[in-house]
């Protein structure tokens, strides 16, 4: 059995009479990176801020490795490292100064741990420069080198790749897994870039105006939206047959119908027996895009 | 338990990489040589006037020029008194053969601190103590300072112990930096000179039953005790707005405004007793010891000292409160 890093229960805040986040449950374990995945507004930056103690909850609880955020404050925060949005740092002082300086806030973190962050993260040659200089990548990962700090068991990630270029992002997403697979460390990431999520994430949380609407492995949130293509002649008669068990979209040539691994190819024969000739028959996983559209109700969160 | 200095070797890490006490050492280098020339031009100009170098005629002047604009009776009440104060102690300085400015830098030093103590001071704290909590908040290092495992109120003390650093070194470099610039030009003696101290006054009579000398270094030292008394509760008024308010600009801007209506409300509220409750109004402790009269009858050094305090309390309450509590978006 894993160990439980991060554990939220029924998690609320209002602000005046208006509940932003309305109730959220989850858990994270060991070695596990979870995607926090929702549009802009849902209500991800709130939460997160709530999990590393920014904002005080209204009610529910949030453990990090047991220790309770608002009770056990500086126990859970030793557990924990973040960046929230971008990661600033204070850009008039050097690489490794901003490094020294978070050492310092922490207990037992010295010389050699920053000696050791800055090499993974791979800022030898310029730790020594101010901050200004640095690109955003450069940024990023001396932001990531403060996170590791403290070696902690829980990993916090707002929007990890906002602004990096497109090889940053591959080399970040490789630098998250190495982490969560060779150290066991569990990594929360919030992004609204679902590609992302997509091939980072273990599991996945969608959430939409403040409320968690699925929880589950990627691959299974998936599968529940598969669909098939189909390819038939004549068009008309294979979506009245097909029409007959289930419902049916037409989509120029195609038929769209929902995946069912049971079902399908009973309609398939029946669409044989009516002489209906298949051409193709095509199952398509949608695009976490897709799935993401269909769940949220598209677009942005309404303004309430 | 985190120890505390950790976090103020990084507050002061920070401040010195923003050099902020570099630009305000500058500023008041420059000042007190612009002073120092005016002074240097005032002493040249009157000697001339006089044709002589003789304190004793230069004072018989001055005060045969305050007279003079007694006897003018377009005069406002409150300023008239202001004068005769003034006069009644100049001719107490003659008449005890006292010279009240003894050319030197030791002198010229504790002009320039009383001279500066309600505003210039103040000016150069607010450089540092503004932006000391909210420049975390515009630049967004607030969030990591805050998700640390360290409590917010330690991590507020540690900001406030460097603003209490930082307010002893402006104070003690504006001192020494007068008497060093300012020695250049006259010389760097004046410690041992007697400074008259102990005025009593009831509206405009002045009583000097209780009036003693004292050595000038004595005098200096007091004056610097009220300048850092007067820098501190400034310093932990603008740290407060540097708490509540998010943007620099803006809580620089409201310390402003009230400063220089401290400033023009000393001029004009001697007839609304209660704004002698305003921290501003209070500012001018240095007055008290050498004896002029204070803006509102009946305010005394004790009572400027326990409404200053009273503010420098409340401040610090609030500025934790808020600190610990406040949500961070």
């Amino acid at each position: 059995m894993k160990q439980v890093t991060l554990s939220v229960k029924d998690l609320k805040k209002k602000i005046g009479d208006r509940e932003i986040i309305k109730g959220i449950d989850f858990e994270l374990k060991e070695g596990e990176v979870f995607g926090f995945l929702g549009p802009n507004g849902a209500g991800k930056t709130t939460t997160i801020r709530m999990l590393v103690g920014l904002i005080k909850p209204s009610s529910g609880s949030i453990k990090i490795c047991g220790y309770d955020v608002r009770k056990d404050f500086t126990k859970a925060m030793q557990h924990m490292g973040c960046i929230v949005e971008n990661p600033e740092l204070y850009p008039f002082l050097s690489g490794w100064d901003n490094l020294l300086h978070f050492a310092r806030m922490l207990p037992n973190v010295g010389k050699q741990r920053i000696t050791e962050v800055v090499e993974l993260v791979g800022l030898q040659a310029r730790i020594h420069d101010k901050v200004k200089t640095y690109s955003l990548g450069m940024r990023q990962r001396l932001g990531i080198a403060q996170a590791m700090l403290n070696s902690p068991k829980l990993l916090i990630l707002d929007e990890p790749t906002n602004g990096l270029d497109p090889a940053g992002i591959r080399e970040m997403r490789q630098f998250i897994r190495k982490l969560a697979e060779e150290e066991g460390m569990s990594v929360l990431v919030s992004s609204h870039l679902l590609g992302e999520i997509q091939q980072l994430c273990d599991r996945v949380a969608i959430i939409k105006s403040g409320e968690i609407i699925q929880t589950d492995t990627v691959e299974s949130l998936l599968a529940t939206q598969e669909r098939i293509l189909w390819r038939v002649e004549p068009l008309q008669k294979g979506v009245e047959i097909l029409g007959g068990f289930t419902e049916v979209i037409v989509d120029q040539t195609y038929i769209i119908t929902a995946y069912d691994e049971l079902e399908t190819p009973e309609w398939n024969a029946a669409l044989n027996r009516a002489g209906v000739k298949v051409h193709e028959m095509n199952r398509k996983l949608p695009g976490l895009e897709e799935l993401f559209l269909q769940v949220t109700g598209g677009g942005g969160a309404g303004i309430e | 338990m985190l120890a505390l200095n950790n976090l103020i070797q990084n507050e002061m890490m920070k401040l010195l990489a923003k050099k902020r006490l570099v630009i305000i050492g500058i500023i008041v280098g420059i000042l007190v040589l612009m002073f120092t020339y005016a002074q240097f031009k005032q002493v040249e100009e009157q000697q001339k006037k006089l044709g002589t170098v003789d304190w004793r005629a230069a004072l018989q002047q001055q005060i045969i020029d305050t007279q003079n604009r007694l006897s003018s009776n377009r005069m406002l009440d409150e300023w008239r008194e202001q004068l005769e104060v003034g006069l009644k102690q100049q001719q107490y300085y003659l008449d005890n053969d006292i010279n009240p400015s003894e050319p030197g830098a030791a002198t010229f030093t504790r002009m320039f601190l009383e001279n500066a103590i309600d505003l210039f001071i103040p000016l150069l704290i607010m450089i540092v103590a503004s932006d000391l909590v909210s420049s975390e908040n515009s630049q967004g290092t607030i969030k990591l300072l805050l998700t640390r495992p360290v409590k917010r109120w330690k991590i507020l003390m540690s900001k406030y112990v460097t603003l209490l650093l930082s307010v002893s070194i402006i104070v003690a470099m504006t001192a020494l930096l007068s008497y060093l610039l300012s020695g250049l030009v006259f010389g760097y003696q004046g410690w041992a000179a007697p400074v008259i101290t102990g005025f009593e006054l009831n509206g405009s009579d002045v009583d000097v039953s209780q009036v003693r000398l004292v050595e000038q270094w004595k005098f200096l030292m007091m004056d610097l005790g009220l300048v850092w008394l007067v820098a501190v509760v400034i310093g932990t008024l603008s740290f407060m707005l540097s708490v509540l308010v998010r943007s620099t600009p803006a809580g620089m801007g409201i310390m402003l405004a009230a400063l220089i209506s401290g400033a023009i409300l000393n001029n004009m509220v001697s007839s609304w007793e209660s704004a002698k409750y305003f921290f501003m109004v209070n500012l001018k402790l240095t007055t008290y010891i050498s004896g002029s009269a204070p803006p509102i009858e009946g305010m005394t050094l004790l009572s400027s000292v326990i409404t200053l305090l009273v503010w420098w309390l409340l401040a610090l309450i609030v500025s934790f409160t808020a600190f610990t509590r406040k949500d961070v978006y």
